[in-house]
This record gives C-alpha cells, sequence and structure tokens, in this order.
C-alpha cells in the first residue's frame, strides 16, 4: 500500500470550500476499525491544546496510524498543511434509543478569521445506518457567522445530509460547519471519533493545484443549496469568492463578477 | 403573541394545547418555497427533533395556512448593519403557527 500523502485537486479543495467538508468513504482498512472499538472503549490519552501531531500521537498509537493514512494524511495536508498542531480529540458516542438529538450547532466559538480554518476530522469505525443517528452534517452552512447551538431551534433544512456511511469513513469538516448528533433509534451503540486539526502555516496553495485554473472550480465555488434562501446564497458565493482568493493566492479570482462589479470605485480625477 | 378576548372566548371548553410549526422561506414572501422547518409539540404525543426528516411538511407558507395552521409571528425586515453586508448568519424569513388541539 502507498504511504504518499493523496493531495487533494483544485476542483476537491473548492468543492470543500463551498461545502464545508469532505467526505472519504471506506478509507480506513477493517482491520483498523476493528481495533478502534477497543481503543475507543478505554480513555483516551490526554493531550494539551495545541500539541504537534507526533508529540500528540505516538508512533503506532491508533490514531497516528489513522492520519498517516494516505488519503487522510493527503486530505489534511491539502487543507491545514504540514505539521498541523491537535486542538483537542474525543470519542462521541449515541446510546441505543438515547430518545434525544444534539442541537444543530458550530463547535467552539463564533469564528471570523477570513484567511485560516480549523479542520475537523470525523471518524466512524462503523456502518452507519439510518436509524443509529448518523452526523447531520448542512451542506455550505460553514461560513454564516452564528454562535455555537443558537441555531438549536432549526430542526432540518432542506438538503441537509443525515450522515449513513459504511465502516472507516472519515469526514473532514470546516470548523464553522452546523451539524449535530443524531437521536440514535437502534438497538446498537455508535461512536465517532473526531479529532481538530490547527494549521500553523499559511493556507495557501497547499494541495495539488495542476488543475487551478480548471472550469470546474468556479462550478464548485458557485454551487448553492436547496435550504439557502435566494438572495443570501449570492453573498454566500460573494463570501467564497473571497475564500478562495485567500487560499489560491489569487486576488482577482471572482466568480460572474460578483465581487469586481461591487468593488469598482473610480477615483476622483480633477477636470481642470 | 397575547391571546385576545375574543380568540380566548371562541376556544372550546377542556384542555387545550398548543402546536407549534416554524417555516423557514426562501423569500419574504409567505407564498415562498420552504427551505427549512421545525415543529414543536404542546400535546406531548409527539417528539420532533433535529434531523428527523428530509421533506417538508408543506412546500409553502400559504400551503401552511391551507391545512389550518394560523400564522401568528413573521420575521421582520431589517437593513444589514452597516459594515456587515455580506455577512450571513441565520435564516431570515422565518414564520411561527399554531393549531391549538383539544385533548
Amino acid at each position: 500500500m502507498s504511504t504518499t500523502p493523496q493531495l487533494l485537486s483544485s476542483v476537491q479543495v473548492a468543492r470543500f470550500v463551498a461545502h464545508g467538508f469532505l467526505r472519504l468513504d471506506g478509507v480506513v482498512p477493517a482491520e483498523m476499525n476493528a481495533e478502534a472499538l477497543g481503543v475507543f472503549a478505554a480513555d483516551l490519552p490526554v493531550v494539551p491544546y495545541g500539541t504537534p501531531v507526533p508529540k500528540a500521537f505516538p508512533e503506532d498509537s491508533f490514531a497516528r496510524r489513522l492520519v498517516e493514512l494516505p488519503a487522510v494524511a493527503g486530505a489534511l495536508q491539502s487543507l491545514v498543511g504540514p505539521d498541523p498542531t491537535v486542538d483537542h480529540h474525543f470519542v462521541h458516542t449515541r446510546q441505543p434509543h438515547e430518545g434525544s438529538a444534539q442541537p444543530l450547532h458550530a463547535d467552539a466559538l463564533i469564528d471570523v478569521r477570513p484567511d485560516a480554518f480549523d479542520v475537523q476530522l470525523m471518524y466512524y469505525p462503523q456502518d452507519v445506518t439510518a436509524d443509529m443517528g448518523g452526523t447531520l452534517v448542512v451542506p455550505g452552512s460553514h461560513l454564516r457567522r452564528i454562535n455555537e447551538s443558537d441555531t438549536g431551534r432549526y430542526q432540518n433544512l432542506l438538503g441537509q445530509t443525515r450522515l449513513t456511511c459504511t465502516a472507516g469513513t472519515v469526514m473532514l469538516l470546516h470548523h464553522g460547519i452546523w451539524h449535530g448528533g443524531r437521536r440514535n433509534d437502534s438497538g446498537t451503540v455508535r461512536h465517532m471519533y473526531k479529532i481538530r486539526f490547527n494549521p500553523t502555516v499559511p493556507q495557501v496553495r497547499l494541495w495539488d493545484t495542476t488543475d487551478l485554473n480548471s472550469p470546474t472550480v468556479p462550478e464548485e465555488l458557485g454551487r448553492t443549496f436547496p435550504w439557502y434562501e435566494g438572495a443570501t446564497g449570492r453573498l454566500e458565493i460573494h463570501n467564497r469568492i473571497h475564500l478562495w482568493r485567500a487560499l489560491s493566492g489569487d486576488s482577482g479570482f471572482d466568480i460572474d463578477y460578483w465581487a469586481t462589479r461591487i468593488a469598482n470605485r473610480p477615483a476622483l480625477r480633477s477636470q481642470a | 403573541m397575547t391571546i385576545t378576548e375574543h380568540e380566548t372566548t371562541r376556544i372550546p371548553a377542556g384542555i387545550t394545547r398548543q402546536q407549534v410549526l416554524v417555516l423557514y422561506l426562501s423569500t419574504s414572501a409567505l407564498d415562498a418555497q420552504v427551505v427549512g422547518w421545525a415543529r414543536y409539540d404542546g400535546t406531548g404525543t409527539t417528539r420532533p427533533t433535529t434531523g428527523d426528516s428530509d421533506e417538508p411538511p408543506y412546500p409553502t407558507g400559504v400551503a401552511a395556512l391551507e391545512d389550518g395552521w394560523r400564522l401568528f409571528q413573521a420575521a421582520q425586515l431589517i437593513p444589514p448593519y452597516p459594515g456587515a453586508e455580506h455577512e450571513t448568519s441565520f435564516l431570515k424569513h422565518e414564520f411561527f403557527f399554531e393549531k391549538l388541539v383539544q385533548l
């Protein structure tokens, strides 16, 4: 098996910028998925906030092997760069017939960084069926400025993702994504292991940029989602343009002239 | 909402409970498409919760009216804060409906 990190393409990163998450289905091998349940049954080692990965996760530890899987390592490197720090890690468990769901929320605090973001890895060691309460994720919600569970009133949004997946699936999410653990209506306990990563380098062109000028890049960035109000959806595209300018280092990038048009302020000139 | 004397006198005798439906619409018009929804049931017979359905209960706000839901609150149209005109946050077009149920 190759151990070379599989970097994302520009189109994949553009898709992440639009959706706020990237899904890697079944990338963790079966033997690790089986091992994970035992690892999660024990207490996870304490990791101080902001610890470099090699120190947080010793060589041969489960977490280290997880983040060094080529698909996972490549996606992380493409989004947060080399040598990120571990913010924190935690195993989220939804008990059988638990009776309630988490309110829709974004993690941590309202976060207004225009040119940097954290990535949260969510790993599912089991098959997740519809009645097991897989994570609810709202595509394209990550750039909205809300604070934690202030969105709890929203139960359902058109086009939401109620995760079902095969064992070994990993999701990488922008820190601002609206999400929540759904009610587990099954008789099976469900686990999800989460690691939050902080970048330590500017997040500029960290991926495989050979397709940077592909017409699919603006197509991905210009995508709207069913739950968007039409007018606000235009603002989402405007805000993604600015994020893409930061990530790509291309200060003139635009889609359908949205950002350029409203920045046009010809200077007053002397008429003498 | 304040229940007026006129409204309270129309509620039949017996135990009455409120069911609440919140619809989020694609524009500020009540006949616009539903893009989000939530239910709260004061009868205690159902327990709606986060992420429990993918299909909206009605296609538009007016469709809810046609099914007997009574609108009791609509989101105001508030100009963007100066300097924050391009920021996005909560859904803007929120409509609260109720049904009063006799148990």
